[in-house]
Order: C-alpha cells, then sequence, then structure tokens
C-alpha cells in the first residue's frame, strides 16, 4: 500500500481554526535570536498549535495562533518556516 | 548569618504577574533606577517577612529562559548566577509561575531550579486558572520540583502570609541544597519542555470548560473588521478624554497659581525678591504644572489598556501598517506613550527587543505631539485661526490641531523609514509576542502607576523647567535698559542680546526677535515658550494699557499669519526638550544617537517652517 500523500504545509497556509502538529522548524532561515524567541514561546517540532485570528485589513498578517494555553502573535515570514500537519 | 538586610529576587515569565507580586509585596515606596552601564530598570523595595526581619526585594526583567534574547533578560540571568554588576548575590529566589500557563511557565522555573539556588515558588493567579476551569493540586507540584510552592493572588493580596512564611524559612534552612537528579538531567530546552508539560500535567487534577470570556473577548477585538474600528475609537475617546476632563482640574491649578502669585503680592515688599517669586518662579512653573491633568488622563488610559491586556492587541492591529515603515507592532505601544511625554515613550522601547527596531522608535518617538507642545499649539490656534465651522460641526481650530497631530505622524513614519534604510539598516525584524489573557486591571496598581508618573512630571516641573523660567528671567531683566535710552528693556537684556545674533539665522522663516528670544529658553521644554512670550512681552510693558492686554491680544498685534504658521511647523518637528536629549543619552549609552536625532529634527524644523513661511507669502495670507 502507498503512503498517503504529505502536501507540505507551512504554517502561514494553515487555515483558520485548524489544530496541527509541527513537524519541521527551518531554524537557518531565521536569526539565532529569533530562533531563541521562537522557542521560548513554545514553538518546536511536535508541539501542537491552532491559528486563531490574522492580522488586520486583508493582509493576513501577523497571525494569532494558540500554542498551549498561549495565545502568541508571529509575522507570516517566521510562519512560513514552520511546517505543520494539520490534525483531523 | 549575615547582617546585611537578606535581597530576595523575583523571577518569572513576561505576564507572570511579577509586578503585581512586587507591588502587593512593597507598597508604594519603590525604587527605581539602572543598572550599571546598560538600560535596564532594577525595580527595588522593602518588606518585612511575617516575623518581622527585613528583606530587600528585587523585580527583576521578565524572562522566558536562562538563554538570553534580549538586554534585559541577560541582566535576569546574571543577577540569578550572582555575578550582575551593581548586585549582590541574591540570598533567595522568588519564581513566579502563572497558574493557568504551567507548561509554559515552568521551563524558566526548572532552569533556575536546577542551579540549585534557595527558591521558593509562588503560584500566582491561582483565581484566573480556576476561572478557567483548572482544578490545581500544588503540594504535588512542591513534591514534584521540591521546593516550596505557595499559592497566591497577587492582585488580591492572597497568600503574601503564606509566601513571606515560606521565605523566611527558606533563608534559615541552612542544609545544602539537594536538586531532584530528573532536573539537573533535563539539561537542553527540549528536555525542559518534555518535562515542564509532564510536570504540569500532574499538577493540573481537572480541567473543565470553565468561562472563556478571554477567547470570546479576542473573536471581537482582533475581529479583522470590528478589531481596528474598535481600536480607532479607543485612540477617538482616549484624545478627547485628555481635553474634555481635565478643563476642570486645570482651571483649580490655574486658580492656585493665581492665588499663590496675588498672596505673594500682596504680603512681599515691591522689589526685586517679589518680581523674582512672582514673574519668574510661580507664573513660570505654573504655566507648566497646568499639563499635569492631561498627562495623567493621557497616562491613565495607557496603564488600563496595558493593564487589561488589550495593548498587545493594538500592537498585533497596527503591526502591519507599522511593518510599511520598517518597524513592528512592539513600536506601537512607545509612540503611543510618546504623545503624553517622550520620556516615557522612549523608556518604554525598551521592550524592543530588535537593536535597530528600537533605536528607530527611539529617534522618532520626539515627532508624535507631545502634551507639552499642546500650549504652544493652543495659544497661536487661538490667536491666529479663526473659530469658524467648516461643515459638520467641525471647527476650523481643532481641524488645524488635529492635522499638526497628523503632521507628525506622517513625518515620523517617512523618517522611519528613512532611518530604516541608511543608519538603522537591517533586515525588517519579527514580531514575535505573547498575549496574555484579558484581566480587570487592578485599581491599586493604576494609581501606583499615576503616582509614579506624576511624581516624575512634577519633578521635572521644580527642577528643569523652575531653573530655565528663572534663568530667563533674570536674563531679560538684566542688565536695567537706563531711564532715558529709546531701547526696550527686551531689547537691551542680556537675553535679548543673545537674541539678536541668533535672529538673521531664523529671519528667513519669518521669526521675529520675540520668537527667537522665547526659543532659547525652550530649548528646556517646548511649554516653556508660551511663558517666555509672556514674560518677554510683559517685560517689555511700556504702560498700564498695555500691559493689561492679554497675550492672544499681543500675538496678534506683533505677529502676521505666515509667522504663527511658521512657528507652528516648528514645534512639530523641533526638539526642544532637555529631558528628552538626556533620556536618549542614557537609553543609547552615548552622545552620538541624542548629537543625531537633535540634528536631523533641527534641520526638518527649519525646512518645514520655511516652507510653511514662504508658501503662506506667495499666497498672501
Amino acid at each position: 500500500m502507498n503512503a498517503p500523500v504529505k502536501l507540505a504545509m507551512t504554517l502561514d497556509k494553515l487555515p483558520m481554526r485548524k489544530r496541527a502538529k509541527i513537524s519541521a522548524i527551518d531554524w537557518t532561515s531565521m536569526s539565532e535570536n529569533e530562533g531563541a524567541q521562537i522557542r521560548n514561546l513554545g514553538l518546536e517540532e511536535g508541539v501542537e498549535v491552532e491559528k486563531l485570528y490574522q492580522g488586520m485589513f486583508g493582509l493576513h498578517d501577523p497571525i494569532a495562533l494558540k500554542v498551549g494555553r498561549m495565545m502568541i502573535a508571529i509575522r507570516k515570514l517566521h510562519a512560513s518556516a514552520i511546517s505543520v500537519d494539520i490534525l483531523a | 548569618m549575615s547582617l546585611a538586610t537578606p535581597l530576595i529576587v523575583l523571577a518569572g515569565n513576561p505576564n507572570a504577574g511579577k509586578s503585581a507580586l512586587f507591588n502587593a509585596l512593597t507598597g508604594a515606596r519603590q525604587k527605581i533606577a539602572n543598572y550599571p552601564g546598560v538600560t535596564v530598570e532594577r525595580k527595588s523595595g522593602h518588606f518585612q517577612m511575617s516575623d518581622g526581619r527585613p528583606v530587600e526585594l528585587v523585580d527583576l526583567p521578565g524572562s522566558y529562559s536562562l538563554d538570553p534574547t534580549s538586554p534585559d533578560e541577560a541582566v535576569t540571568r546574571s543577577v540569578i548566577q550572582g555575578v550582575q554588576e551593581g548586585e549582590r548575590k541574591p540570598d533567595a529566589i522568588i519564581i513566579v509561575l502563572d497558574a493557568a500557563n504551567l507548561d509554559n511557565h515552568l521551563r524558566f522555573a526548572l532552569e533556575i531550579i536546577a542551579l540549585g539556588r534557595p527558591v521558593v515558588v509562588a503560584l500566582n493567579m491561582v483565581d484566573l486558572a480556576e476561572r478557567d476551569g483548572l482544578t490545581l493540586d500544588p503540594a504535588k507540584l512542591e513534591e514534584a520540583l521540591g521546593v516550596p510552592v505557595v499559592p497566591t493572588v497577587a492582585v488580591r493580596h492572597r497568600g503574601l502570609d503564606e509566601l513571606s512564611a515560606a521565605l523566611a524559612k527558606r533563608l534559615d534552612d541552612k542544609a545544602p541544597i539537594k536538586v531532584p537528579a530528573f532536573i539537573t538531567e533535563a539539561g537542553t530546552g527540549h528536555e525542559r519542555i518534555q518535562l515542564a508539560k509532564k510536570l504540569a500535567n500532574q499538577t493540573v487534577i481537572s480541567e473543565t470548560a470553565g468561562r472563556r470570556w478571554s477567547e470570546r473577548a479576542d473573536a471581537l477585538f482582533l475581529h479583522p473588521v470590528a478589531g481596528p474600528i474598535i481600536l480607532f475609537a479607543l485612540m477617538f475617546v482616549m484624545f478627547q478624554a485628555v481635553f474634555a476632563w481635565s478643563e476642570a482640574p486645570i482651571g483649580w491649578i490655574e486658580g492656585a497659581t493665581e492665588w499663590a502669585a496675588a498672596t505673594v503680592d500682596a504680603n512681599l515688599p515691591s522689589g526685586f525678591i517679589r518680581d523674582f517669586i512672582v514673574e519668574g518662579a510661580i507664573s513660570g512653573v505654573g504655566s507648566v504644572v497646568v499639563f499635569l491633568p492631561q498627562i495623567l488622563i493621557l497616562f491613565l488610559f495607557i496603564l488600563v489598556l496595558e493593564a487589561s491586556g488589550y495593548m498587545t492587541r493594538a500592537a498585533f492591529i497596527m503591526d502591519r501598517l507599522m511593518a510599511t515603515a520598517g518597524l513592528s507592532g512592539r513600536s506601537f505601544i512607545p509612540l503611543l506613550s510618546s504623545f503624553a511625554c517622550a520620556i516615557p515613550g522612549i523608556m518604554a522601547a525598551r521592550s524592543i527587543a530588535d537593536p535597530k527596531d528600537r533605536l528607530t522608535t527611539i529617534l522618532i518617538a520626539p515627532l508624535m505631539t507631545c502634551s507639552a507642545r499642546l500650549p504652544v499649539y493652543a495659544i497661536i490656534i487661538g490667536a491666529f485661526i479663526p473659530a469658524r465651522d467648516v461643515g459638520m460641526g467641525v471647527g476650523l481650530q481643532g481641524l488645524v490641531l488635529f492635522a499638526l497631530y497628523l503632521f507628525g505622524i506622517v513625518g515620523a513614519m517617512v523618517v522611519a523609514v528613512v532611518l530604516r534604510s541608511t543608519v538603522a539598516k537591517g533586515p525588517n525584524s519579527g514580531f514575535l509576542m505573547e498575549m496574555p489573557k484579558y484581566q480587570v486591571p487592578h485599581i491599586r496598581d493604576i494609581l501606583l502607576g499615576l503616582w509614579q508618573r506624576a511624581w516624575i512630571f512634577l519633578r521635572r516641573a521644580g527642577t528643569i523647567i523652575f531653573a530655565a523660567t528663572v534663568v530667563l528671567w533674570l536674563m531679560l531683566s538684566f542688565p536695567k535698559v537706563p531711564l532715558d535710552s529709546p531701547v526696550s528693556q527686551v531689547e537691551y537684556s542680556a537675553a535679548g542680546r543673545i537674541a539678536s545674533v541668533i535672529e538673521p539665522v531664523v529671519a528667513p522663516i519669518g521669526f521675529n526677535h520675540e520668537i527667537t528670544l522665547a526659543l532659547i529658553p525652550a530649548m528646556a521644554a517646548r511649554e516653556v515658550a508660551v511663558s517666555a512670550l509672556a514674560t518677554t512681552y510683559a517685560i517689555d510693558a511700556t504702560d498700564e494699557e498695555q500691559e493689561a492686554k492679554s497675550l492672544t491680544e499681543r500675538l496678534q498685534s506683533r505677529w502676521s499669519l505666515p509667522t504663527a504658521l511658521a512657528f507652528l511647523a516648528w514645534f512639530v518637528f523641533a526638539p526642544q526638550c532637555i529631558s528628552t536629549i538626556a533620556v536618549t543619552r542614557r537609553e543609547t549609552n552615548g552622545w552620538k544617537w541624542p548629537s543625531f536625532m537633535v540634528a536631523y529634527l533641527f534641520v526638518l524644523a527649519y525646512i518645514f517652517a520655511g516652507i510653511t513661511y514662504w508658501t503662506a507669502v506667495a499666497l498672501g495670507l
């Protein structure tokens, strides 16, 4: 049997109100300091997130995520470095 | 046992309620200073433990880990490790945790506990955790961590005695500290995240749906259409309130100033001392203290918005707009504060992690129309702009005032774009921020914050502004003009002679002799320009009739409309505030950036005052 085809989904493209699990983070695309800040906010591989809100004026940037019991803001630029698997 | 007062530090994540706990423990007697050589605030106070022993408490900057991502976090780390310059090694650490956010906050706690220092954990905001439907077992957490865990609600002063007792016990316990092996073994960030999650799950006994009104509130405040509308409505109400609510208290202060002047006038023999106190000290300081109500109203809004958690939502909404100027939503709060006064605004820029972002925000903060410009704008608009209705109930005077605010904001954004591609060049900064749950602000914390702001302002009025007014008065009064001289006192005085030297420089942009005179003392603070013009015309008055004229009437008879408009344009940009320059020097650790700021603002002020004057003259105004 073939393995299910996995589409590459990044956090910035995740539909609203969908829960997803972080599969990979491209740490090389950001500075060490930004990486540390992202880790500090609880984002790392294996963590579940949910996209709650996005930026105003129809520009969809930045994004508000629920991580654990916390809500955090992140820009599209950083979100695009975070790959996720949508949870059913 | 050492005889010195034990030093206790408060450590924890941002939004753990650390400052509320600090306020609750120490009360209003707090000392705010800077750590040597860095622009990180050191907030300290004293309190007595339940057994009466005094301890010193220091509120460390909120941190996510001992792996610093900002100067603030670097100080937190070195204080905890006992290597910070200007700080003793702490005798104990109180770790403050948000009870509703344990899986995130326990990470930092684990990192501190692993150091083997004396630690007490305050499990804070347990009431909000319960509201969220969480049932916690603090005893279980205490057992797992091997350190005392005390449930607290700092804003309601609950659990403080228990915390103090646990602290006293911890200080007296001289046995070597044994850290559980599983904590020291969790050496990497990833391992700590896993462990924190495990411990959090053990501590939470049950979780029901609870009242999630915080999330429901966000559905409204962060709504893509309603969100920005609410934000702008709030801003509108805020600026309206600054003017509407301040009318009565301003009247009281003016009344008190007049009463003080009249009392001194009646009880002192006429002469130098009386003139000095009445014309110099009382009228000078009084003309500045008059702004205290407006500043406090603006800060009341800012403090409430901050304490409620709304300010981070405002930053979220504004982020995309700020990005077009090369900034991030984090700059919104410092810039908003700058409408009250650039000084707290520049200090609030400390929360911006990116150094280039922070520098740009500091450099453009003086372009936000601070409350010190209001008296200048108010007197000129009142004298030269007719109180005409331009339709739909909008007055022309208000419209001009609004235009001046807008001029400053647009100017700031353009300057930011230029700075971000020149002196503050760097990659577009990110916007990574925690958005805490909404909370009902606690009145005691708000009042404490207001009191601190009022005190800073009054101290400024009592020192810099007082000194500037007095010096100007002396320079205008001496040397005394000979009785038979055709020259006026102002022209003859020391200040008048200095102004004559500068005048040729500002004459092309329409500034007359009196303006030049007023600009010199107004270097100390913008609002001094008004009292300086008043003093100048008062000393210059040749007879009783002239003296009785109001400042407005004098301005109307002596200034042309283009001159008045140029004067307004000048004050949109001119960096006329010693305190702002001083705070910029402190926050940027040197004279380079304040010098740059002063230079670019004067150049812009000159250019725009000039353009305004020449255009107005060409139009025949």
